[in-house]
C-alpha cells in the first residue's frame, strides 16, 4: 500500500512516463457525455492495454502488473472511500491469481472507460453498491488469466504439461513440487505468451476458495492509523499554492464587491481570483488564504434564485404530486380494487434534502499548463471528471491527467465533478499548481443534495386485512435525468422508484408512478442509497400502517405477504428472532421492523427504541439480518452494516438541509448534526450463508434503518412518523 | 513572525502570523498531513493533536499560543505506549473505513488512556464525543479503546 503514501506522490511527477501505462489511453468517450452503452472491461484489445513501465512486465489485462523484480501490482478499477473495496476487489483477483494479499500493492486506476467501466453502472464510477457485484466475475477471470499464463510460462521452461503444474503464493510448482519459479522470474516469459480470452479460463469452484469468504485484513488499514495515508487534500507539489474559496451563497449569484487590496495585505496571500460565481484567495498556506478571504469582505448579487425557500419547494411538490407521473409499475387495477376495498388507508410522506458532509471537505489540486492539465483529487467518477475538464480547458482528453486518491468519505458526493471544475476555473488564473480547499461551511452549503421527496400512498385492505390495492406516487428531483439521461425513459427515473416499484410483497393490484419536480436554485445528486433511502422508509412505514389497520403484528403481517419470496422471508424471520421480537419491553419502549430488496441484497432490521417523556428518541439496539449472496469478506460486510446503518440513522434523527432566501440555513457540524459516539446504538449483524452471486452492501443498511426506527417509535408511542428527520416535539408524552 | 515549535521532539522554525491556526502550520508549512482538516471550528476533532500532553483542536489553536510546549501529532503517537497499543488494537479490530477522521480519533483516545488507563463506557463517551466519524466506525472505536486498555 505504499502507493498511497508520500513517497509515491513525490515520485509521481518525475515518473509520469515510467508509469505511462496507468495514464489511460483516452480512446473512448465518457458515457455521460456520449450516451454510449456499456462495454466489457475486457473490451480493450491487448495493444490498448499497456505501455509497460519496466521492460518485461507481465500485464495480461488492465488489472495485473507483475514486473521481473517480482512486484505484483493490482490496479483498482473502483476507488476506495472506506467501503473496503480495495481489499475485496484485491481478494477477487488474488484468489485466482494465487497471490497473498501481503504480496501485492494496489494502485488507483486512471480514467479508462474500456478497461475499468463498471458493468452495472455502465461507466467507470464507484457507487450504487455495485463494485463487488460488477467485478465479481471479471476480476476473478482476470486473475485466472494471469495465473494460467504464468503457469504456461513455467511449463514451457520445464517442457512439461501445464496441467501438471500449480501455483500458490506467487510461485509456480511442477508436479513434484521440487521445481519452482516465482512470478517475478516468469513475468518476462509470460508477457510474450498469447492472452487467452477471459471467458475461456476455468474459474475455481467456490468450495476451493482460500481467500474469498475469509476475514482478510484490509489492505489500507496500516497507513490510516499513523497519518501516512494520502487523500486528495494532502497533495503537495513543488511551487504549489493553496486557495480558500467563497462561492456565491445563492446558486446563480455573482460577486458585487470584493476588497482585493485588503486580502492582498494579509501576510502570505499571493493573489485574489474573482470568477464571479466564486472568489478564491491564493496563498502560501490555508491559514493566510482563509484570513485573506475574510478580509476581502465580499458582497454578492443574489441573481434569480434569491427567494428560494423550503416552504415554496414543499408547496410545489404538494401541487405537482397531484398530477399523474411516469408509470413505474401497474399490475392489476389498483384504482378499482381500492374503491372496492373493505378498508382504505391514505398517507403522505416527506423526506428532506440531505448533505453528504463527508469528513474530507471538497478539495482539488490543479496544475493547468498550455498543453496539459493535471488534477489531483479523490473522485468516484474519473472518466466524467476527465471529460468535463477537457471540455472546459479545450485540451484533448488524454492531456487531462487524473491522479486519483483515497477519498475521505464519498457517499456519492465525489460522483460529481463540480469541485474539480471550480478548481480548474480558478487555476486558469494561477501560475503553477494550486490546491483549492472548501471550508466545511462551503462544503455543506454548496453540496448537491439528496432530493426532497413527497410521496402519496393509498392502500385498500380486504375484510381479513390483506392489502388488495396499493398506489404510490413519488414526487421529487430526478438525479438520473441530469446525470445519466439515457437511463430515463418516458420520464421514468429508475433510481427514484427503486424499492418502491418492486416492494418484496405480494401485492395483486399495484400502481407506482414518479413525478419529476425540479427546484431552481437547488442542486441534487446521489447520496448513499439514493432512491431506496427514501422509498424503503416510505414503503416500510406504510406497510406498518397497514398492519396496524389490520390489527396484526407487524412481523406476522409481513410474513403473510412474503410467502413467494423466500430470501426476503428468511432475513425478516432471522432479524425478528435475533431481536427477540415479541418479548416484553418497558413502557415507551418499542421495536420496529423493516425489510427490503435493494442493490441485489435482502436486508431486514429490527430497531429497539426508547422515547423519553420529552419526546427525545434513544435508539438502543439495531439487529440486522442480511443475505447479500456469497461473502467476499464477512468483516467488511459487518463494517458496512455498522457504518451504513449509522449513516442512515444520523439522517433519520438529525439530517435536514433547508433553504431560505436562496441560502442553505445549515453550515457546519453544529447545525447539520452528525451522530457522535455517545449516541450510537449497538448494531448486530447476522449474515445468511448463500451460494448466490454477491449483492451490494454499502447502501443497504443506510436505506433500511429509518423505517425500522420510526416503526419502533410507533410501537413505543402510537405516533406515526411520516416525515424525516424525526421531530421529537411531536413525540412528547401527553401525560 | 518567527516561531520555534517543538513537534514530535524536534524543533521546527516557521514564519507566519501569530494567529494562524496550528493545523495549517503543520499541514501546509511543515508538510505534516497526517493531521486532518474537518470543520475549522473545533466541532469534529479531525485535527486533534497533543499540546503538552493534552488533546487540542489544532484548527482553533493559534500558533502563538503554543510557545515551547511540546506538540505530538499522529505521525509520532505510535512512539508512546498508549499510541502504540491503540494503533495495534485499531488494526486488529479493523476499525478504519475511509480513515480520514482516524488520526484525530487515535489522538483523542491516546490522551484518554494517558489520563485514565482503564476507562469506562462513560469515560469513552466523554473523551471521544468531540470526534466525528461519518463512516460510522464508532462501535469498533469503542471496542478498540477497551482492547488497548485491557478492559
Amino acid at each position: 500500500m505504499d502507493g498511497f503514501i508520500r513517497t509515491e506522490q513525490i515520485a509521481d511527477e518525475a515518473t509520469v512516463s515510467r508509469r505511462a501505462f496507468l495514464q489511460g489511453t483516452g480512446l473512448l468517450l465518457g458515457f455521460a457525455l456520449t450516451g454510449t452503452g456499456t462495454e466489457s472491461v475486457f473490451a480493450a484489445t491487448a495493444s490498448q492495454v499497456v505501455e509497460n513501465e519496466i521492460t518485461g512486465t507481465f500485464a495480461p489485462n488492465g488489472f495485473i502488473r507483475i514486473d521481473p523484480i517480482g512486484a505484483v501490482t493490482l490496479v483498482m478499477p473502483m476507488v476506495e472511500m472506506g467501503q473496503g473495496v480495495y481489499t475485496s476487489l484485491s481478494m477477487l483477483l488474488a484468489e485466482e491469481l494465487e497471490v497473498r494479499l501481503d504480496q501485492i500493492r494496489v494502485q488507483h486506476a486512471p480514467p479508462n472507460h474500456a478497461l475499468y467501466a463498471n458493468s452495472i453502472i455502465g461507466i467507470q464510477n464507484t457507487g450504487g453498491s455495485a463494485s463487488v457485484r460488477a467485478f465479481w466475475t471479471p476480476l476473478r477471470q482476470a486473475g485466472a488469466v494471469g495465473r494460467n499464463m504464468l503457469i504456461a510460462a513455467a511449463a514451457k521452461r520445464w517442457s512439461v504439461d501445464p496441467a501438471t503444474c500449480r501455483a500458490k503464493d506467487g510461485i509456480v510448482f511442477d508436479a513434484s513440487g521440487l521445481k519452482h519459479l516465482s512470478y517475478g522470474e516468469l513475468a518476462t516469459a509470460a508477457a510474450k505468451l498469447p492472452v487467452p480470452a477471459a471467458a475461456d479460463v476455468k474459474l475455481k469452484d467456490p468450495k476451493d476458495f482460500t481467500l474469498i469468504g475469509t476475514r482478510a485484513k484490509r489492505v489500507d488499514s496500516s497507513i490510516k492509523v499513523d497519518g501516512r495515508a494520502l487523500y486528495g487534500i494532502d497533495t503537495r507539489l513543488p511551487g504549489m499554492t493553496i486557495a480558500a474559496v467563497a462561492i456565491s451563497p445563492v446558486l446563480g449569484g455573482n460577486t458585487k464587491t470584493v476588497d482585493e487590496k485588503a486580502a492582498l495585505a494579509v501576510k502570505g496571500v499571493r493573489q485574489l481570483v474573482n470568477i464571479g460565481e466564486a472568489v478564491a484567495v491564493v496563498a502560501d498556506h490555508m491559514g493566510a488564504a482563509k484570513k485573506g478571504l475574510e478580509a476581502a469582505t465580499i458582497t454578492w448579487d443574489d441573481g434569480p434564485n434569491g427567494k428560494v425557500s423550503n416552504a415554496d419547494i414543499v408547496k410545489q411538490l404538494e401541487e405537482e404530486s397531484r398530477k399523474p407521473g411516469a408509470v413505474a409499475r401497474n399490475d392489476g387495477d389498483a384504482r378499482k380494487a381500492l374503491a372496492a376495498a373493505a378498508q382504505r388507508v391514505d398517507a403522505i410522506y416527506q423526506v428532506p434534502f440531505l448533505a453528504h458532509a463527508a469528513m474530507e471537505p471538497m478539495n482539488c489540486t490543479v496544475h493547468l499548463q498550455k498543453d496539459r492539465c493535471d488534477i489531483w483529487v479523490g473522485t468516484q467518477a474519473p472518466t466524467i471528471t476527465q471529460s468535463q475538464v477537457a471540455e472546459l480547458t479545450g485540451l484533448p482528453k488524454d492531456a487531462v491527467k487524473i491522479h486519483n486518491h483515497l477519498i475521505g468519505g464519498g457517499f456519492g458526493r465525489r460522483l460529481e465533478a463540480d469541485g474539480t471544475i471550480l478548481a480548474v476555473k480558478i487555476a486558469k488564473h494561477v501560475d503553477g499548481p494550486v490546491k483549492v480547499i472548501w471550508s466545511r461551511e462551503e462544503d455543506i452549503q454548496h453540496d448537491m443534495y439528496r432530493p426532497y421527496y413527497l410521496d402519496r400512498l393509498s392502500a385498500g385492505l380486504d375484510a381479513t386485512g390483506r392489502p388488495v390495492a396499493w398506489t404510490h406516487r413519488i414526487a421529487g428531483s430526478s438525479v438520473m435525468a441530469r446525470y445519466y439521461p439515457p437511463y430515463v425513459k418516458d420520464g421514468l427515473d429508475p433510481d427514484a422508484v427503486e424499492a418502491a416499484a418492486e416492494p418484496p410483497y405480494a401485492l395483486p393490484n399495484i400502481h407506482v408512478d414518479f413525478v419529476r419536480v425540479e427546484h431552481p436554485g437547488v442542486r441534487t445528486s446521489w447520496w448513499r442509497g439514493v432512491g431506496p433511502t427514501h422509498n424503503v422508509f416510505v414503503v416500510e412505514s406504510f406497510m406498518d400502517e397497514l398492519a396496524d389497520a389490520a390489527k396484526r403484528d407487524p412481523v406476522a403481517y409481513r410474513k403473510g405477504l412474503l410467502g413467494h419470496n423466500p430470501r426476503a422471508l428468511a432475513v425478516l424471520s432471522l432479524a425478528a428472532e435475533k431481536a427477540g421480537w415479541g418479548s416484553p419491553l418497558p413502557a415507551r419502549h418499542g421495536r420496529g421492523i423493516s425489510v427490503q430488496f435493494a442493490y441485489g441484497s435482502y436486508t431486514s432490521q429490527v430497531a429497539e427504541v426508547e422515547v423519553a417523556a420529552d419526546g427525545s428518541v434513544k435508539v438502543k439496539r439495531i439487529v440486522c439480518a442480511i443475505d447479500c449472496g456469497m461473502h467476499v469478506n464477512p468483516d467488511t460486510i459487518e463494517a458496512q452494516v455498522q457504518g451504513g446503518t449509522l449513516f442512515g440513522l444520523t439522517a433519520a434523527l438529525h439530517g435536514s438541509i433547508t433553504f431560505r432566501d436562496g441560502r442553505v440555513e445549515q453550515s457546519n457540524f453544529d447545525t447539520y448534526l452528525p451522530m457522535r459516539i455517545d449516541e450510537v446504538p449497538v448494531v448486530e449483524t447476522h449474515l445468511i450463508k448463500s451460494a448466490e452471486p454477491p449483492g451490494g452492501v454499502g447502501e443497504a443498511p443506510t436505506a433500511i434503518v429509518s423505517a425500522a426506527v420510526t416503526n419502533a417509535i410507533f410501537a413505543a408511542t402510537g405516533k406515526r412518523v411520516r416525515s424525516l428527520p424525526i421531530d421529537s416535539n411531536s413525540l412528547k408524552s401527553s401525560s | 513572525m518567527a516561531f520555534t515549535l517543538k513537534i514530535n521532539g524536534t524543533p521546527r522554525e516557521v514564519d507566519v502570523d501569530g494567529d494562524v491556526p496550528l493545523l495549517w502550520v503543520l499541514r501546509d508549512v511543515l508538510g505534516m498531513t497526517g493531521t486532518k482538516f474537518g470543520c475549522g471550528q473545533a466541532l469534529c476533532g479531525a485535527c486533534t493533536v497533543h499540546v503538552g500532553g493534552q488533546p487540542v483542536r489544532s484548527c482553533q489553536t493559534p500558533v502563538d499560543s503554543v510557545g515551547n510546549t511540546a506538540i505530538t501529532t499522529i505521525e509520532a503517537i505510535g512512539n508512546t505506549p498508549q499510541g502504540a497499543a491503540l494503533q495495534k488494537a485499531w488494526l486488529e479490530l479493523e476499525v478504519v473505513q475511509c480513515g480520514y477522521c482516524q488520526s484525530g480519533q487515535i489522538m483523542s483516545a491516546a490522551a484518554l488512556l494517558t489520563d485514565m488507563p482503564k476507562p469506562t463506557d462513560d469515560d469513552i463517551d466523554a473523551a471521544m464525543s468531540g470526534n466525528v466519524c461519518r463512516c460510522g466506525t464508532y462501535q469498533r472505536i469503542r471496542t478498540a479503546i477497551k482492547r488497548a486498555a485491557g478492559v
